[in-house]
């Protein structure tokens, strides 16, 4: 199985605001590759760096080293043009639905927009966008309305649309559902999946939270600091991890059950006087 | 998980419509103020552009036939001055003056101010950086001196004149329009354009110049008529040539003359204040009709990270009234159709409860005059020593519930209960002194956000102690020290001489605890303590949570809406729907046998830890296998 | 901070070069006969080349730019074309007035601000009202008239003050504040509306954030709320628009002294004005600037005592 998408090796650090001043690096070696059709959940807690990940393989952040190769293609340091060109490949769902969508424009014009900046012609691009919200399972009237008249959860359906306007083959997910309510984030969830399954789009899911992203990825990698700590099979990730960071990330995540919520206090208490004594 | 797919049922639409922006105008022409204000505009430039037709003598021309002609006189509509010259057609003249100084004004400060805050804003980094520069300094140097200095290089000529004024204007309007490209340029549905494959001409054209266009019209007027005052100022002290009429100069003449005739006094000040006053009343109006509700595109910042407070209400066919108020206080909507359970957990006589309420009301006036509940009826017990957990999605009204027994709803919230008691004290009979005293020793609360609850500007010491009163302040300072290092800071004096900012998050939480549990509260109300921590972080302040009240026996009310907390601390539950109590028990219970459907609902959209993704990426098979595998067994 | 305040300091010295070099070239390109100017109309050109080469007129504008430069170094500003007067003196002279004006009209605006401020965010409601009133009139009738208004009513009807002239601190304190009072309140109608407007919002703001009602959840008083937390807080940018107001004011003054006929820095600069007398001027200018450096290293350093973040930085 050849990668899709390929990063070797990616250091990042922001520019810092004086000469003197050095910015730590948020990238510090980082390397994966997600294959066509797959999901591969990126896990990290805050200042990880996995939303600077994401940013990069979008291009909107400059690496400082290493490459990310998008199907066969060096695609680390594009022009203006080239990269726009490269909007057909790979898209975007952010985790706010409230500011990832203009609010002065109506749905239609944000469906059209990825669409006619790619040289569709705008009649065109009008008649496919109805297209777009049936396959988000949005009711066509509301093409005319705009984005504050709908809820978190229809609007990151809005969101999804737009990002599957040019069939993509990769979408970087950054914290799709974090915003949403409990059952409005498992129904997001079950239509990313739904879409991956129609159409084999591979996801690059970034996400802190460990129970989505045990729910979508098929591979897992876990980041600390800027640095993939562990990568691997969900299911090997989630049930034997062999880093230690790992190990407590998933001994901290409160699991929604009483009893087994207590043995895992435990069990975490254990360990953490396990590692103080030794 | 199966969970029907309710939230993109064919939604009945809110008729609020209102298109953004597009229809500020016809708006403002709605508004009495705004249409008056125009009315009047227009008259007064029409009148000066109507100069030649309206007036019958040239302005500089002086009869000495009608030196100080009183009003009226033949030819002479507002009289003459004290060189005979026609005080009508000097008005006219003075119009024309002004509307052109506005123009130049306000024009030369808007091309500059605009194109250059555009490119600062959008482009940033050492351009912006360098622009700003230059800017800033140009703000700092007083205008009026150099235009004094520069009157022999202008050669007397007000629109000269106007154009340097104009210079000194622009950085205003160069800071506004930079702070409000760079914010737009940082609203994730620009970052959405760009990966979209929008050039920045577009992108510019479309998503920022939409935003900052209603600013600039109002920044614009505001000029205007700044520009119209120093030019006539400055024509009334004679800088600049002495053969321009101007109402600056007819103010001049008519202050000379005004022993002989104080009424030439009112014609200048009179059409200079009805041209000014309009102008700026109209961007008044403007302002006003952009920061209306109905057509408030409020940008905003950036939602909370991993704050559902802003996430859909749950119910089919809801539309978030996002535009009512922001984030916690977001109202319910729609009638719920599930029954209300008066009293739920406790029996009906609340006598031994730490904390009694019984039908608790939260609602907000809206525009239209009706009032909106968005707590109906919440009848709930905490004993001491306990931890009820209140859980619920965003707009459930958990937290209003929550703040109204701390009495800290925004002023405008109507609240009502029959019983409202903490630790056998009626709050609705306590005054707001009353109120400010049990808060400070039997009641406490423990914030979500921690750092944005930590006076930035006071160290973290400061706040705590001034919380412990009727101590001296020495014991006070103590206490607070050793309650630091009760909640695990490791260098508790440090911390104590810290300002909030040199601090983490998970530090910045404990601190709050410590200053929540130093008057050795008797009731603890925790408003999502741990969502906007790591889950290590939130592990370690569960359980810091947990040994605290164990140690001080309090009772607690947990607001929430993640089981995994619930499940890690409370012993009882109450689940809220749309502002009603739908189901109560034992955490087991609730976890184990839901009764309500929808609780039934929440508990079924957990995701739970056994659901692993399995089935194999599609474009490698070409099959559609069953998705998910269960594995082991509840 | 203090790498900050050098930077803005050094900023000044750079403003002081482009400004007077601004002036220097456009009144170079304006070519003014000054030397005309001075002898009169029967002036021979031979007796205008002497003087224009006593004035150093003839040597080329950067020589004449240098020239004056090297004065500023030893604090020379030069003498003034026509009356010879050393500019340095006539300024420092004429400071006092122009200071007393500007002090008085920035007190007065401080004060009623920050108070108009406080009682309208504490109470909102007609206050508000009271505010948006001052504001208006503050835009819809420029200084001049306001200033003609109460020259009217206060000296020429009541005969409270007097209408022009300038009585030193020194001589008579009472004489001085009545002399400076209503120039000062001219001044300062504008800038009130405008920070108490800043104060009110700044404040309505901090007092809406989470960690005012942590605080209040801890039983702090709601006065402490109001003066101690959320004015510190507003305090910042408030502080930031007073220092724009100051360099209006400044501006302003130099007119103001015009109507009221104040013997300040307003009469020197009109003069030198109409005359092109270039060294005066610039004297002005360098005064001015070194003024606005001055006032605007004062707010930086409250504002340096205000932020935590920014004094620890």
């Amino acid at each position: 199985m050849t990668a899709l998408l390929e990063v070797r090796n990616l250091r990042l650090s922001y520019p810092s605001r004086g000469w003197r001043s050095k910015t730590p690096e948020v990238l510090r070696g980082v390397s994966l590759e997600i294959a066509p059709g797959d999901t591969l959940g990126l896990v990290g807690e805050s200042g990880s760096g996995k939303t600077t990940l994401g940013r990069a393989i979008l291009g909107l952040a400059t690496p400082t080293a290493g490459t990310i190769t998008f199907d066969g293609r060096d695609i680390t340091h594009l022009g203006p043009k080239q990269r726009r060109s490269l909007a057909r490949d790979i898209q975007v769902v952010f985790q706010d639905p409230y500011t990832s969508l203009n609010p002065t424009l109506t749905i239609a014009d944000i469906l059209a927009e990825p669409l006619i900046a790619q040289g569709t012609d705008p009649a065109e691009a009008r008649t496919s966008v109805g297209r777009l919200l049936d396959q988000v399972g949005m009711p066509v009237d509301a093409l005319h309305r705009y984005p504050r008249e709908f809820s978190g959860g229809q609007r990151q359906r809005v969101a999804i649309a737009r990002a599957l306007a040019l069939e993509p083959r990769l979408i970087v997910c950054d914290e799709p559902v974090s915003a949403l309510d409990l059952s409005t984030q498992a129904r997001v969830l079950d239509l990313l999946i739904d879409i991956q399954r129609r159409t084999g789009v591979a996801y690059l899911f970034i996400t802190h939270d460990l129970a989505v992203v045990r729910h979508v990825s098929h591979r897992i990698a876990v980041m600390y600091r800027g640095e993939l700590v562990e990568t691997g099979d969900t299911a090997a990730v989630t049930t034997s991890p062999s880093n230690d960071y790992t190990r407590n990330l998933l001994l901290a995540s409160p699991t929604a059950d009483p009893d087994r919520q207590r043995e895992r206090r435990e069990a975490r208490r254990l360990a953490r006087s396990a590692a103080a004594s030794a | 998980m199966t969970v029907p797919d309710v939230d993109t049922a064919t939604a009945p639409v809110v008729e609020t419509a209102v298109r953004p922006r597009r229809g500020a105008w016809r708006r403002l022409l709605r508004k009495p103020l705004g249409i008056g204000a125009l009315l009047v505009l227009v008259a007064i430039i029409v009148l000066g552009l109507l100069e030649p037709v309206l007036s019958q003598h040239d302005s500089a021309l002086a009869n000495l036939q009608k030196v100080n002609a009183d009003v009226g006189e033949p030819g002479y509509l507002l009289g003459a001055d004290q060189f005979g010259r026609d005080i009508w057609a000097r008005v006219l003249s003075s119009i024309n003056v002004s509307v052109a100084s506005a123009l130049i004004g306000a024009g030369v400060a808007v091309v500059l101010g605009t194109v250059f805050g555009l490119i600062a804003g959008y482009i940033g980094k050492r351009t912006g950086a360098t622009l700003s520069w230059v800017f800033e300094l140009l703000m700092t140097f007083p205008a009026l001196i150099l235009i004094l200095v520069l009157q022999p290089v202008t050669g007397g000529s007000y629109k000269v004149t106007m154009v340097i004024f104009g210079v000194f204007l622009a950085p205003g309007l160069f800071r506004l329009v930079r702070n409000l490209v760079v914010g737009v340029r940082n609203e994730l549905y620009v970052d959405a354009a760009r990966v979209a494959g929008l050039s920045n001409r577009r992108i510019l054209s479309r998503h920022v110049l939409y935003v900052v266009r209603g600013p600039i019209i109002i920044t614009a007027a505001f000029l205007g008529t700044a520009a119209i005052g120093v030019q006539a100022g400055l024509a009334f002290l004679g800088v600049g040539s002495s053969q321009q009429v101007s109402f600056g100069a007819m103010t001049a003449d008519a202050f000379g003359n005004i022993y002989v005739k104080p009424v030439q006094m009112v014609w200048p000040s009179l059409f200079l204040a009805l041209l000014t006053g309009s102008l700026v009343l109209l961007g008044n109006a403007y302002r006003d009709v952009l920061a209306a509700p109905q057509g408030a595109v409020a940008p905003g910042g950036r939602r909370a990270k991993r704050r559902p407070a802003a996430a859909s209400p749950s119910a089919p066919g809801d539309v978030l009234p996002q535009d009512v108020t922001a984030g916690d206080h977001a109202p319910s909507v729609g009638s719920a159709a599930t029954a209300t359970v008066a009293a739920l957990a406790a029996a009906e006589s609340a006598g031994g409860a730490l904390l009694a309420v019984r039908n608790l009301r939260v609602g907000y006036p809206q525009v239209d005059g009706s009032v909106r509940d968005v707590v109906k009826g919440v009848s709930l017990d905490v004993a001491a020593g306990e931890i009820v957990g209140l859980v619920g999605e965003s707009g459930s009204g958990k937290s209003q519930t929550a703040f109204s027994i701390l009495g800290l709803l925004p002023r405008q919230a109507r609240v009502t209960a029959d019983v409202l008691r903490v630790d056998g004290q009626d709050l609705q009979g306590l005054g707001p002194g009353g109120m400010g005293k049990l808060r400070g020793s039997v009641l406490a609360y423990i914030p979500q956000e921690p750092m944005a609850n930590l006076d930035p500007s006071f160290t973290i010491g400061s706040q705590l102690v001034e919380g412990l009163r009727g101590i001296p302040k020495r014991e006070a300072e103590q206490t607070v020290l050793d309650l630091l290092d009760r909640v695990g800071i490791v260098d508790p004096r440090r911390t104590f001489k810290s300002y909030p900012h040199q601090i983490s998050g998970g530090m910045a939480q404990r601190a709050l605890i410590a200053g929540a549990v130093a008057p050795r509260p008797k009731l603890l109300i925790a408003d999502e303590p741990t969502t906007a921590l790591d889950v290590t972080v939130q592990a370690e302040i569960l359980d810091l949570l947990r040994d605290l009240q164990n140690e001080f026996h309090m009772g607690v009310l947990l607001v929430t809406h993640n089981f995994g907390v619930v499940a890690d601390l409370c012993d009882r539950v109450l689940v809220m729907q749309e502002g009603e109590l739908v189901e109560g028990g034992d955490v087991r219970s609730i976890f184990h046998a839901p009764q309500h459907p929808y609780t039934q609902q929440l508990i079924g959209a957990i995701l739970d830890e056994e659901t692993v993704r399995t089935d194999p990426t599609p474009t490698s098979t070409g099959t559609t296998a069953p998705a998910l595998t269960k594995g082991g067994a509840r | 901070m203090l790498p900050y305040l050098f930077r803005r300091l050094g900023a000044g010295i750079v403003l002081v070069f482009l400004v007077t070099g601004i002036t220097f070239a456009l009144t170079y390109t304006a070519d003014i006969p000054v030397a005309r100017n001075i002898l009169g109309p029967q002036a021979t050109d031979e007796q205008i080349a002497i003087l224009n080469a006593r004035l150093g007129l003839d040597k080329p504008l950067w020589e004449q730019y240098t020239d004056w430069l090297g004065g500023l170094f030893h604090g020379d500003l030069g003498k003034s074309y026509f009356s010879g007067q050393d500019v340095t003196d006539a300024l420092t002279s004429r400071l006092p007035v122009t200071l007393s004006v500007v002090v008085v009209a920035m007190i007065i605006t401080l004060l009623a601000s920050t108070a108009l401020g406080i009682a309208s965010a504490a109470r909102r409601g007609w206050l508000d009202n009271l505010l948006q009133g001052i504001s208006t009139i503050s835009f819809v009738f420029p200084g001049i008239i306001l200033g003609i208004a109460l020259v009217y009513v206060f000296a020429i009807e009541l005969r409270w003050v007097p209408a022009t002239g300038y009585t030193k601190l020194a001589d008579d304190p009472r004489a001085w504040f009545s002399s400076v009072i209503l120039p000062a309140i001219v001044l300062s109608i504008g800038g009130i509306a405008a920070l108490a407007a800043q104060v009110r919002g700044s404040l309505i703001d901090e007092l809406d954030r989470e960690y005012v009602r942590t605080l209040r959840a801890r039983g702090v008083s709601e006065r402490s709320l109001l003066l101690k937390h959320a004015l510190r807080n507003a305090a910042g940018p408030a502080l930031t628009t007073f220092s724009l107001q100051f360099i209006s004011i400044f501006g302003a003054a130099l007119f103001v002294e015009k109507i009221f006929a104040l013997p300040g820095y307003g009469s020197y600069a009109f003069n030198a004005t109409l005359q092109g007398d270039l060294p005066a001027l610039l004297g002005v200018t360098v005064f001015g600037v070194l003024l606005v450096v001055i006032v605007n290293l004062l707010v930086d350093l409250a504002q340096g005592w205000l932020n935590p973040k920014a004094r620890l930085a």
